[in-house]
């Protein structure tokens, strides 16, 4: 069996190096193309109707005007008379036409009646959403009831975390074209080459095989992008109808921000025991939260200080006419580090502690108390909490009130099933071919640095071939298991060619293969660089032969390989200023110390850090989906009303990972996902800190804090 | 509408350009406002070059090419970019005007296309990312110091940046931190990359006084 271990660390040329992203030329100079930027020969434009009511059923629809609207080619009826509308946004019919405006215009032709039903879309008081909340039952450990009479303090408190709505900058949607020999070319915004095409098949019912799926890039996905999506198939029979020309259908802002993807939200009654020292006793809690119609949306609490010894829960999940919830980058771990780590500070305030302390105190209630109490420190340190930390409500005059607050994450992150090949051609050039996506993380520069690595080049020297279901398949990007899955297949693939190439070239070198090694551009008799031949005189003995190997990452047996492995936690400490007058906050700084792997490259994985800590600023100050009760639609399903930081909003952002031999031993590990957790909790414990009080729910507006302020509810 | 397509009157109209507040009394006199007036005073308000509703034959200026579109009036300049020149750098995001994505230079001003009718557009020098981004095989240094920065994730707000950044540093040569972070005020990223955006606009601004890509 081949030896696929990572070289040593000390050893490593081309993994761990600060490289540039290999696309970054290409993206940054707006010749990238994405599939919403396709433009095919006799393309035709859909456009959707949506419904504008939460919860209703279609009357009558008649399409027959939009049918004969110039220009269209085709309309489909999506829910037909009977169909019982869920939310607002659901889509109803759709129109393809040889220009946008044309399917527009026809679109409006649609004539729809409705039965209007009763509907549900705010849960932020659990008794009024009434039938529609589903308990899931009491989950009980230890004694609460005998650790609260115990206690030498409690705490109560509420709190609650919004929805929020992905709102990729690239919208969901596709060109599709099913031609009349029954093949779709199918070029979809998507976390998933491989899989989409197995889904649209089903879908579909026609073999997968006759199914060609192709992506460049894709314009952010975050965990919404993984389906063909109702618009997938609708476009495709769209497609059909006309004849087999190709449709192009992208969600307007609106739709997008309105049925494309949001993460549930989450609200809280907690009520805490500890001793007088701060040593967490017991945990109390009432929760609910709503994903849509399903329900769906269980933040598991508390969070990360899973082993408090006794506990009381209750979850209940609401059923809202609102469009269902998809992965979030990080699945339910941001409202859960958000109502554990609030009630936490607040709990360390009644007791008149340094929260750092009774975080450091409770960290053998963790899976992984080492690395926080390592990480808790060091965050401190660059956050320079002793000197900037002050007891609460103690902000000193005037209106500007400075604090500081702690969040925390834990995540997996261990490799997806992925298979890559690596092919050496006669003239010295590899390609490295999966049926993988780049999220925007850099995915095609690590598979070049890995084969690279492994062949003794550089990254120019590879060409990396990803997102098409030409090339053997790879996992969804989700759960960041992408870099884990990529780089460990790219590793095996590409030793499995580099031996055959070896064997081919020992005769010559007068060596066994096993006694040879590819490195710095030669095939050399290991440790000689005397008996050596250059990569291209090396690849030349191949004559008109091509290498050509595949190589797997199992997750099943990937721990055992050590290649890739899962499990880490990290810190967030925020420093803010609240203007107490205006409500504002600002951010002053983000530190992020977060547990890693190997990292394969410093440069863009610190840029995952970067953006994490961003989406939690907007997560904590701006973002939420605004439901209005009456109407039941959402109030700001645009760009001006569901905010968005600026680059002015973000103050300083520190990025501090743990790269060491022992960290680096474990193999790589997925981060996109764990420093995107903790900040929210990190920024709302730091605004508490600041003005002296909670603000209980985020996003803290200006709004927000000056209710909390003034002792109104918000 | 058959007059306002006479190719003679299309002549007339020539290197006047065309503005949206004519744009908007062509309608008001075909449209509801017509009734209430005396054919006289229609006929006093109405511009000479009215156009549309229906489509319209432009040429515009992008990139310093002349180019041939026939668009609708209420046509964005983004939409036409995109749908029909393929010119597709500029991303449709919002879609009104903010977030900055569908970023181009009008007449060397940084500009929404997506705010813009195609037919405003006329006898105006657009010039879109591609109109600089590469020239002679290299970066512009704009987008190396982007790439340098890794100042791009996904990369579908980054073309807008970019073009930004670059309108940006040809009025602020000099420019400090603080007024980076105000002059790309207008331009939102979800995937987070503004870290390094403020860094590679300072970097960029080094690179082009010292010669290169100025
Ligand atoms: S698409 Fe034009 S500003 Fe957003
Ligand atoms: S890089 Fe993805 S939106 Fe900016």
């Amino acid at each position: 069996m081949p030896n696929y271990s990572w070289p040593p660390m000390a050893s490593r040329k081309v993994m761990g190096q600060r490289l540039s992203r290999t696309d970054g030329i290409e993206k940054a100079s707006g010749r990238a193309k994405y599939n919403s930027d396709l433009n095919k020969p006799g393309m035709l434009h859909a456009v959707l109707l949506t419904s504008p009511y939460a919860h209703a059923k279609v009357k009558s629809i008649d399409t027959s005007a939009a049918e004969k609207h110039t220009g269209v080619a085709a309309v489909r009826v999506i829910a037909p008379a009977g169909t019982e509308i869920q939310w607002a946004g659901w889509e109803v019919a759709v129109v393809a036409a040889n220009t946008e405006l044309a399917a527009r215009d026809a679109v409006k032709k649609i004539k729809i009646e409705y039965d209007m039903l009763p509907h549900v879309v705010v849960e932020n008081d659990l008794k009024k959403v009434k039938t529609r909340a589903k308990p899931a039952g009491e989950q009980l450990e230890g004694d609460p009831d005998q650790a609260f009479k115990e206690a030498d303090v409690t705490l109560e408190g509420n709190y609650g975390i919004p929805t929020l709505t992905h709102c990729c900058l690239e919208p969901h949607g596709q060109v599709i074209g099913w031609g009349a020999d029954g093949k779709v070319e199918f070029n979809p915004s998507t976390q998933s080459v491989t899989s989409i095409r197995g889904d649209l098949a089903r879908l579909l019912n026609i073999p997968a095989t006759d199914i060609h799926v192709h992506q460049d890039h894709i314009g952010g996905g975050f965990g919404s992008k993984f389906q063909p999506d109702r618009w997938g198939i609708e476009a495709a029979q769209l497609s059909k109808a006309a004849g087999g020309k190709p449709v192009k259908l992208f969600l307007d802002r609106a739709t997008e921000l309105m049925i494309a993807g949001c993460r549930p939200s989450g609200f809280l009654n907690v009520k805490l025991g500890a001793k007088k020292d701060g040593t967490l006793t017991a945990w109390q809690s009432e929760s609910w939260a709503s994903g849509g119609i399903g329900g769906g949306g269980s933040p598991p609490i508390p969070y990360v200080f899973t082993k408090v010894p006794n506990r009381r829960q209750n979850h209940t999940a609401v059923s809202l006419n609102t469009a269902p919830i998809r992965a979030w980058r990080a699945p339910n771990h941001q409202q859960a580090s958000y109502l554990t780590c609030a009630p936490l500070e607040d709990l360390a305030a009644k007791l008149k502690m340094d929260p750092l302390e009774l975080f450091l105190k409770n960290a053998n209630l963790t899976q992984r108390e080492d690395t926080y109490v390592r990480q808790l420190k060091k965050a401190a340190e660059l956050s320079d909490w002793k000197k900037l930390w002050h007891p609460r409500g103690d902000s000193g005059k005037g209106p500007i009130k400075r604090g500081l607050g702690i969040g925390v994450n834990t995540w997996g992150g261990a490799g997806h099933d992925s298979t890559a090949r690596t092919t050496i051609h006669p003239d010295g050039t590899v390609e490295v071919e999966l049926g993988s996506q780049d999220l925007g993380t850099g995915t095609r520069t690590i598979i070049a640095q890995v084969a690279a690595e492994t062949l003794g080049l550089r990254v120019p020297d590879i060409r990396v071939k990803i997102g098409d279901t030409n090339y053997p398949p790879s996992g969804t990007s989700g759960g960041s298991t992408t870099v884990g899955g990529v780089t460990s297949s790219t590793r095996k693939a590409t030793v499995n060619a580099l031996d055959k190439l070896l064997a081919e070239v020992a005769g010559g070198l007068g060596a066994p293969a096993d006694q040879l090694e590819a490195v710095d551009g030669k095939i050399q008799v290991k440790g000689n660089a005397a008996k050596s031949l250059t990569w291209k005189a090396a690849c030349q003995k191949l004559g008109v032969k091509t290498v050509s190997e595949t190589g797997s990452n199992v997750p099943r047996e990937a721990a055992k390989e050590g290649l890739n492995t899962g499990g880490v936690g990290g810190v967030q400490i925020a420093d803010v200023s609240v203007d107490v007058e205006t409500g504002v906050v600002k951010m002053n700084k983000l530190v992020a110390v977060q547990d890693i792997g190997l990292v394969v490259n410093p440069k863009t994985a610190e840029s995952q850090v970067f953006g994490a800590c961003i989406m939690s600023i907007c997560g904590a100050l701006m973002e939420e989906r605004i439901m209005d009760e009456l109407t039941g639609r959402m109030l700001n399903a645009d760009m001006e009303f569901y905010k968005l930081a600026g680059i002015k909003d973000i103050g300083e952002i520190v990025v501090h990972f743990e790269i060491d031999e022992l960290n680096d031993k474990r193999g790589v590990i997925g981060l996109g996902e764990p420093p995107a957790i903790g900040g929210i909790a990190a920024i709302s414990n730091a605004v508490a800190n600041a003005i002296g009080t909670r603000v209980p729910t985020v996003p803290m507006t200006p709004m927000n804090v000056l209710d909390t302020l003034s002792g109104r509810k918000s | 509408m058959s007059e306002i397509l006479d190719p003679e009157k299309r002549e007339k109209r020539k290197g006047r350009g065309f503005s949206r507040r004519g744009f908007m009394q062509g309608i008001g006199v075909t449209g509801a406002v017509a009734p209430a007036l005396l054919p006289e005073q229609a006929q006093a308000q109405t511009p000479p070059g009215v156009m549309g509703p229906g489509p319209v034959a432009i040429t515009l200026n992008i990139n310093g090419k002349p180019m041939k579109a026939t668009v609708e009036p209420r046509e964005t300049l983004l939409d036409t970019l995109r749908n029909q020149l393929d010119i597709t750098g500029a991303k449709r995001v919002c879609d009104r005007g903010t977030c900055g994505a569908c970023s181009v230079l009008v007449n060397g001003k940084v500009s929404y296309a997506c705010s813009i009718l195609a037919i405003d557009a006329q006898g105006k020098q657009i010039t879109t990312i591609e109109g600089f981004a590469m020239s002679g095989g290299k970066p512009h240094a704009v987008v190396q110091a982007f790439v340098n920065n890794d100042a791009q994730q996904c990369g579908y707000c980054t073309p807008g940046f970019v073009v930004a950044s670059k309108a940006f540093l040809d009025h602020n040569p000099n420019p400090t931190y603080e007024q980076v972070k105000d002059g790309l005020g207008g331009n939102l990223c979800r995937c987070g990359t503004y870290v390094g955006v403020r860094k590679a606009v300072l970097e960029a601004a080094k690179m082009m006084k010292g010669g290169s890509n100025a």
